[in-house]
This record gives structure tokens, C-alpha cells and sequence, in this order.
């Protein structure tokens, strides 16, 4: 016996202290923020909000996945009062899990557009990302280019570079062309986009302009920000913007946004952050951090995003990626779109 | 004191049932996530399935299949020519080269996956040098191509096998080779009939550990953009929204696992090795003619530079070119990144030596499988792994809340298990313990029977018998399994990034931020802090590992 404990002793006294550093995680008042967007796009937000409200808050950040999942896990144990995330159909995910719950605000429903929130008030969008082509301004002009369709097409034969199909914003962008072609079209455009493909899809938006830029290919499709961005670092970056199907549906646009949980132990502090973040300070300092447009469309745009000039916006209910992301994914396979 | 009393000693313990419950609660953590997953795997959801097998499947398989042997062999092989080298041999700079080379474990496989595509890819600044200046880069070979990610991996893992060769060579290499020489074999003769296949077993367990770590990456092969099991994982789970068709995909990937694992078992079978305990006697070491001398020496410093100096001088001039990032916040993240891998080291180095323990008292069939399953969280990727502890421990979190509860009435406090340190604890066990229990196995098998009966015929038993015995023998091993958990901690992201507690940032979960955002320069910082903090231990481990020399 005596061999046993002098070996286990010290394991189980490392277990012991580890519960109890884990009794000190919990401090009640504040409020707890899952959030996919990353740290530094968020916490000014959140130190702002503390020095305005006195109210705290701590968060965590990794992939809305992982992010959605340990909730999930998590249940009604949750700490957790806010999820936010960089994509609709991800907030649209943990709604259909039952994670979020339904938050009626006037506040809310008066500042954010209604194609940018849940209809069952779940989740609300606070910045939108448009997701559209960038060019080499050396090798394309911009009358050769018009909507997401026409890049599967013979001109842009080993000319076109995509982001690999993992990242949930081409998912996305997919999923919302499925809701606007119907499955069988959209599939014959991924089609064309593969068979068009420059090299192999890389692994970030940036990689992807430099690519353009150093001559690798002539067109991609980008979020705004990344293209803002790399152009605040490198100005004479010979790559500009081109505002895709502006006949048809309009550019595809996403969304960052957020829900209350639906176990929130502070559920009335977390309806007042977001209520907050509606608000024009909040919608022009979330947007301005990471360049991308305010939700609420009373307020400007930080001064870079303002001079690409305006452009018309799909109207669709951002919520339709969600719906349809797992149909994208399958067609994306279907294609072979890595 | 005879060796019948010893026995009977020894026989009461297998008996008592204590030591089993202990050993089962310490495979826990990786069992159930396995558990889970073969539940899922037996009762496939045929629509899903059916997308899978057509779609997916092929390629995946065919992909994780071509990278286990580029980088099984590849690794193999340097890890193995380095390590003969640098102990049975001597050649220019073999002393600095000896520690030197173990220095990559401190860099993450996804920062030299990033740093690598960064640097020489099409856009990157050697081949827009190369165009600049010749005007074609053409023939630069792609680096996001499977030989490309098979080239990343073998260099960022060499060392695994690296170390556990160079234990091997230098407990029992130069002594063998020269008993083999002494009875007439020729020294390449010497080399393949003896010292390599004396060496076997651990060069076969650095393998191993190779392939394990491979099956499981996912922010490597992400960077390549290369489809593996894992990256199937990963977009069934979050892309397609169906956790089964994830956990069907992961037991596909067990199965890689579990054959590579008996492929490593067969190896070692039947044979049982004990290292001449004659350490301090120094055998002369080959001399190798001029050319060959100068190629070790070059071939040294080229997989160095590559695998260690460049990418280190690369993330030096990213991170200068952004170090404006740097504040007192950094502080923070070193403190909390020591704290978890020193913990992590000392929790998992205790688990491993009563596992190793209740193995040697108890070798009975059912403890060893329980033994080898719970070391197969190695191969899982960390949020599968991450997920599937989190469920249960909530599940144990509320009974427990529950009978406190019963017990205390309302003034019974808030338990939360998960999401605390605890969990990420309980996740780092799950997936680390092979890590610190291989050294320790190996070691604890080298203390013979005959040295427990000697020491007890000295009166030597029990506590004493570990104390004074036991210790002393183990703590290379010992040390061993505590710095490759300390570093593998340091580097690893996703069980972090999915358990850590709010407020509870990692100096991994600071390069996760930026590469997230495909911000490889600005991930450099963090990345810098990552390798210079795990020099330290690897600086120390390879110190310790040369006395024994």
C-alpha cells in the first residue's frame, strides 16, 4: 500500500490544485463573449463598452465550429452569454441547435436591417462583409468583368485564383448562389471556376491578392477588408476592386454578428451590449477596426471603404447561407473545389 | 529478504483492485472520445456516407496514405543517419550538431508550414527575386504540392526520431559495433547487422510518434491546403454540420492508427532489450575518411538551417517588422503558456510513471490493451478529441452538482468543471500521454527484476525501493517525458484554443489570431516566443542527454 500512495500522492495533488484553480474561474458580474471574431477586432469594442457601462467582460476566441460545439457541450452549465461570429450561416447553425435565444429590442430591430437578423430575433448582424472580385489592374480591364458566374467562363481559362472551399466565407458565397441559381446552375459555375483555376486554392484571402499582384493570375474573389488591408500596408499594389453582378442579384454579402445564448446567466446585461453595439458609435468603431461596412445603414464607412464607391448589395436574408451551407459543401466536393 | 518474498509481495498488489480503478480513471480521457467515435463508425448515417465514400474518401485516403510514408521515411531517415552520426561517429562540429539538431522540436509544425509557403511560394520573396533577376521561377519546384507538405512535416518532426535514435546509438551503439568489429565483421557490415537493428525498437517508437502527429495535424496540412482525414474531419463537422459524419470519418482515421501501432508493436516483437549498464566506459568513435567527414557536417548544417535557422531568421524579420505588437499583454501569455505546459508536464510525467507501474505489476493482456488505446489520443486531432471529453465531463459535472446539491441544500456551491483549467488538463492527458509515457516504459524496463531482488535482499523495499532505486535510474527518462510534453504543449492550438478558460491566452492562441486572419507576418511574434520559450527545455533535455553520453 505504502508504495502505491507514495507514487500517487503528489498526481493526486496536482488534480486537487488543478479543481482548485478551476474554482477561481468564475467571477459572476461579467459578462462571458464567445466570439469567432478575433481578439484584436474585438476587445477595443469591449474596452470601450467597459469604460462607457462599467460593465465587464471576458472572452474567449477560436472557430465559430469549435466555438458552437463547446457550447453545445456545455449546455445549461454555460458561463457563456454572447456567441459571435464572422458568419451567418454559422450564427444560423447554433440557432438551429438551439443555442441562441430570441431577443425582442426596438433598438435592435430599428437599427439593423431586417435581411441582417434572424427573423425569430436570434441573432443580429452588426458589420457586413462583401464578398466580391478583385483584378490585376496590369492584365484586366474592368469591362471584361461582370458577375460571379461569368469567372467559369473561357476567358479566364488559368487565370482565375479562388481561397481554399474550407473557409466558410466561399461556403457562403455558394450556398447564396445556390439560393439565387438553384443547385444545378451554381453547380456548373463552381464547375467553371475549378476548371479555370490558376494553381491550387490557397489557404487566405491575402495569399491570394499577392498572387494576383506578383503575376500568377489576373482575378480572385476576396472579402473587402483583406483587399483594404493589403492595400493600407502596400499602396501601389497594382489590384482593384470590381463590384460583381451589379445587373442581377448584386454583390454577395455576409455578415459578423451575434446572438444572446440560450442559457445566458446574464441575459439582460448581454441584450444591453448588443443593443449598444447598434448604436452609431459602437456600428462605426466594430465596422472602421476591421474595414468593413456598418450594419445600420445611417452610418458611414471608414473613409478607405468609402472610396471604392457605393454598390448594390443582394438583398437575400443572410440567414439562406446557413440553410444551404451543407448543400454548398457537398457541391463544392461534387466539383472537386479544394 | 528472499526473492519469494518479494514475489509474494508483488502478487498481493496485482490483486488488490485500487491499482486497477487508478490505471482505468488515467485512460479515461482518451478512452472516451474513442469510445464515442466507434459507437459512431458501427452505425454509419448512410446519406451522408454515401456523399463521403464517393466525394471524399478517395481522395483523403489516398492523400493521408502518400504523406504517412513520405514522411514516415523521410523523417526515418534523417532523423536516423543524423543520429548515428552525431553518436557513434566524428566529424567537424559533431558536439554543437549533437544538441543543435533537437532544437526544431521547439518550432510548431503549422509556423514552419506557414514560414515555408511564405517564403517560397509563387508570390513569396525568393521566387519574385528569382524572377526579378533571371525572369522566370518556372523551375522552382512548388511547395504547396504534396512533396512540398511531406518535405514541411519530416523536417518540423525529424527529431522524434532524432532523439530516440540517438538514446538508442549511444546506450549500446559504439560498444556493440565494436564487439561486432573485434569478431571480424567490416564496419558497414557492423553498421547493418548490429547497431541498426539493435536500435530498431526506438527508432520504429520515434516513427511512430511521427505518424501520430501527422494523422493528427490540422494547421499544417491547412496551410498547404492539402485534404488529409483530419481537413475531412473538419469541414464534416463545421462545413456539413453533421457531427457524425465526423466522428464516421475519425474512426476511419483510427484505423490508420491502429495498424501503424501494431505495425510498430510487430516490430519490437519478442525482442526485449536491456541497455549495457556499463554507461561510463567511452568506446572510440569512427573516424570517417575527409569526404565523408565533410558531407556529415554538411548535411548537418543544411537539414539545421533548413529545419531551424531559416524559418527562425524569417519569423525574426517578420516579427521586427511588427514589433510594434509587443506589450506588457505579452508578459501575460509567456506566464500563462508556462503555466499550462509545466503543469501539463507534471500532471502527465505522474500519470505515465503510475500507468508504467501498474503495467510492470500487473502485466496481464487486458492492462497492456488498455495501456496502448489510451495512448491512441495522440493521433486524434485535438478538437475531436477536445469535444468528445467535454460532453462527459459535463454529464459528471452536473451529478456531481447534483449529490452536492442533495447534500448541502442551496448553499451548495457552483461546480464547473469544463471550461476550466481542469478540462484542458484532462484534454492534454488525453492527447499527450504517449508522449510522456514512452520514455518512462522505457526506462522503468531497463530497472530489471534483478535489481528490485537485489535491492530488496538489501532491505531495500516499498517507498525506499522507488526512493533510493527507482528514481535515480528513472530521472533521464524522467526528464525526457517531461520536456517533450513541456515543448508539445507549448506548440499545441486547437485543444487550447476550444478549452481554455475566458481570459486564458496562450502564446499559441496569439499566433492562432493572426493566421486566422491570414496574417502570417504579424503571427511571427508570437510564434518567436513560442520557440524561444521551448528552447529552454529542449537546451536542457539535450544537456542531460549528453552526460549520459
Amino acid at each position: 500500500m505504502s508504495v502505491r500512495f507514495g507514487v500517487f500522492a503528489p498526481l493526486f495533488g496536482a488534480l486537487v490544485l488543478a479543481v482548485g484553480l478551476a474554482g477561481c474561474a468564475k467571477q459572476p458580474s461579467e459578462l462571458v463573449v464567445y466570439s469567432a471574431r478575433n481578439e484584436q477586432l474585438i476587445k477595443p469594442i469591449f474596452d470601450r463598452y467597459s469604460a462607457e457601462s462599467g460593465q465587464q467582460i471576458r472572452f474567449v476566441t477560436d472557430d465559430a465550429g469549435p466555438l458552437i460545439e463547446r457550447l453545445n457541450a456545455e449546455g445549461a452549465n454555460s458561463q457563456a452569454d454572447i456567441l459571435m461570429t464572422v458568419d451567418a450561416g454559422e450564427l444560423w447553425h447554433a440557432a438551429d441547435l438551439g443555442l441562441l435565444q430570441s431577443v425582442n429590442s426596438e433598438a435592435l430591430n430599428t437599427n439593423i436591417p431586417e435581411s441582417l437578423r434572424d427573423p425569430q430575433g436570434r441573432w443580429f448582424g452588426f458589420s457586413i462583409r462583401a464578398r466580391t472580385i478583385v483584378y490585376s489592374t496590369e492584365r484586366v480591364k474592368p469591362e471584361e468583368l461582370s458577375d460571379y458566374a461569368a469567372l467559369g467562363g473561357e476567358r479566364w481559362k488559368g487565370k482565375l485564383c479562388l481561397r481554399t472551399s474550407k473557409k466558410v466565407y466561399n461556403q457562403s458565397l455558394v450556398a447564396m448562389l445556390i439560393a439565387e441559381y438553384g443547385e444545378p446552375k451554381t453547380e456548373e459555375i463552381v464547375r467553371g471556376w475549378v476548371a479555370n483555376l490558376a494553381t491550387e486554392p490557397f489557404s487566405n484571402d491575402t495569399l491570394l491578392m499577392e498572387a494576383i499582384a506578383a503575376g500568377q493570375c489576373d482575378v480572385g474573389l476576396v472579402n473587402t477588408y483583406y483587399f483594404g488591408r493589403l492595400l493600407r500596408d502596400q499602396p501601389d499594389l497594382p489590384l482593384k476592386l470590381f463590384w460583381a453582378d451589379q445587373t442581377g442579384q448584386g454583390v454577395h454579402i455576409n455578415i459578423s454578428g451575434a446572438g444572446v445564448t440560450a442559457h445566458a446567466p446574464r441575459g439582460e446585461q448581454a441584450k444591453k451590449f448588443l443593443e449598444w453595439l447598434s448604436q452609431p458609435e459602437a456600428q462605426s468603431m466594430f465596422a472602421g477596426l476591421n474595414l468593413e461596412y456598418p450594419a445600420s445603414p445611417s452610418i458611414e464607412p471608414d473613409p478607405i471603404v468609402k472610396a471604392w464607391g457605393d454598390f448594390k448589395r443582394s438583398p437575400m436574408n443572410v440567414a439562406q447561407a446557413g440553410e444551404l451551407q451543407a448543400t454548398a459543401v457537398k457541391l463544392m466536393d461534387r466539383v472537386g473545389y479544394r | 529478504m528472499s526473492a519469494e518474498i518479494v514475489q509474494a509481495e508483488t502478487r498481493r498488489a496485482w490483486r488488490d483492485p485500487l491499482s486497477v480503478v487508478l490505471a482505468v480513471v488515467l485512460c479515461l480521457p482518451a478512452l472516451v472520445p474513442l469510445l464515442v467515435i466507434a459507437h459512431a463508425t458501427i452505425s454509419p448515417e448512410a446519406e451522408v456516407w454515401a456523399h463521403l465514400s464517393r466525394y471524399v474518401l478517395p481522395e483523403v485516403t489516398i492523400n493521408t496514405i502518400k504523406l504517412l510514408i513520405g514522411v514516415a521515411l523521410l523523417s526515418g531517415i534523417v532523423g536516423t543517419v543524423l543520429a548515428w552520426l552525431t553518436s557513434i561517429c566524428e566529424f567537424p562540429g559533431r558536439r554543437f550538431f549533437d544538441w543543435a539538431l533537437l532544437l526544431p522540436l521547439a518550432i510548431p509544425t503549422y509556423v514552419l508550414a506557414f514560414v515555408a509557403v511564405g517564403f517560397l511560394d509563387f508570390a513569396g520573396p525568393l521566387q519574385s527575386w528569382l524572377r526579378a533577376v533571371t525572369g522566370s521561377s518556372a523551375w522552382v519546384p512548388k511547395i504547396r504540392s504534396t512533396g512540398g507538405v511531406i518535405f514541411v512535416l519530416s523536417l518540423a518532426l525529424y527529431p522524434y526520431v532524432y532523439l530516440l535514435a540517438r538514446t538508442a546509438f549511444l546506450t549500446q551503439g559504439r560498444r556493440a559495433l565494436e564487439a561486432a568489429q573485434m569478431l571480424g565483421l567490416g564496419r558497414a557490415a557492423a553498421t547493418w547487422k548490429v547497431a541498426l537493428p539493435m536500435a530498431r525498437p526506438w527508432i520504429a517508437a520515434g516513427i511512430a510518434l511521427v505518424c501520430m502527429e501527422t494523422l493528427a495535424d490540422f494547421g499544417a496540412v491547412s496551410v498547404f491546403n492539402y485534404n488529409t482525414f483530419t481537413t475531412a474531419i473538419y469541414r464534416a463537422w463545421f462545413g456539413m454540420f453533421s457531427v457524425s459524419a465526423a466522428l464516421e470519418l475519425a474512426g476511419v482515421l483510427l484505423l490508420f492508427v491502429i495498424a501503424a501501432f501494431a505495425l510498430e508493436r510487430s516490430s519490437r516483437a519478442g525482442a526485449r532489450f536491456a541497455s549495457s549498464r556499463d554507461m561510463t566506459r567511452q568506446a572510440t568513435r569512427l573516424n570517417l575518411g575527409p569526404v565523408a567527414r565533410w558531407s556529415a557536417f554538411v548535411g548537418a548544417a543544411l537539414v539545421l538551417a533548413l529545419s531551424f535557422v531559416l524559418p527562425l531568421l524569417q519569423l525574426l524579420i517578420w516579427s521586427v517588422e511588427n514589433v510594434g505588437d509587443i506589450d506588457s499583454r505579452y508578459w501575460g501569455f509567456i506566464a500563462r503558456s508556462l503555466v499550462l505546459a509545466g503543469s501539463a508536464a507534471v500532471v502527465i510525467v505522474l500519470a505515465s510513471l503510475a500507468l508504467a507501474y501498474i503495467e510492470r505489476r500487473r502485466s496481464t493482456r487486458s492492462m497492456r490493451m488498455l495501456v496502448r488505446l489510451a495512448t491512441l489520443g495522440y493521433a486524434i486531432p485535438g478538437t475531436v478529441l477536445a469535444v468528445g471529453i467535454a460532453v462527459p465531463l459535463v454529464l459528471l459535472n452536473n451529478q456531481l452538482q447534483n449529490w452536492l446539491r442533495a447534500w448541502m441544500g442551496e448553499s451548495a456551491p457552483v461546480l464547473l468543471l469544463q471550461g476550466t483549467l481542469l478540462a484542458v488538463l484532462i484534454a492534454y492527458l488525453a492527447r499527450f500521454l504517449t508522449v510522456g509515457f514512452n520514455p518512462v516504459e522505457s526506462g522503468l524496463q531497463r530497472v530489471t527484476r534483478s535489481i528490485d531482488e537485489a535491492a530488496a535482499s538489501l532491505g531495500v523495499v516499498g517507498t525506499d525501493l522507488i526512493r533510493k532505486v527507482h528514481v535515480p535510474l528513472l530521472r533521464t527518462s524522467l526528464a525526457t517525458a517531461a520536456t517533450l510534453v513541456f515543448v508539445d504543449v507549448m506548440k499545441e492550438m486547437p485543444i487550447t484554443l476550444i478549452t481554455r478558460p475566458p481570459g486564458w491566452d496562450t502564446l499559441a492562441v496569439r499566433v492562432w489570431e493572426m493566421t486566422s486572419e491570414g496574417e502570417w507576418e504579424r503571427a511571427a511574434l508570437p510564434a518567436v516566443a513560442i520557440v524561444l520559450v521551448g528552447l529552454i527545455p529542449a537546451a536542457m533535455l539535450t544537456r542531460r542527454g549528453a552526460h549520459v553520453a
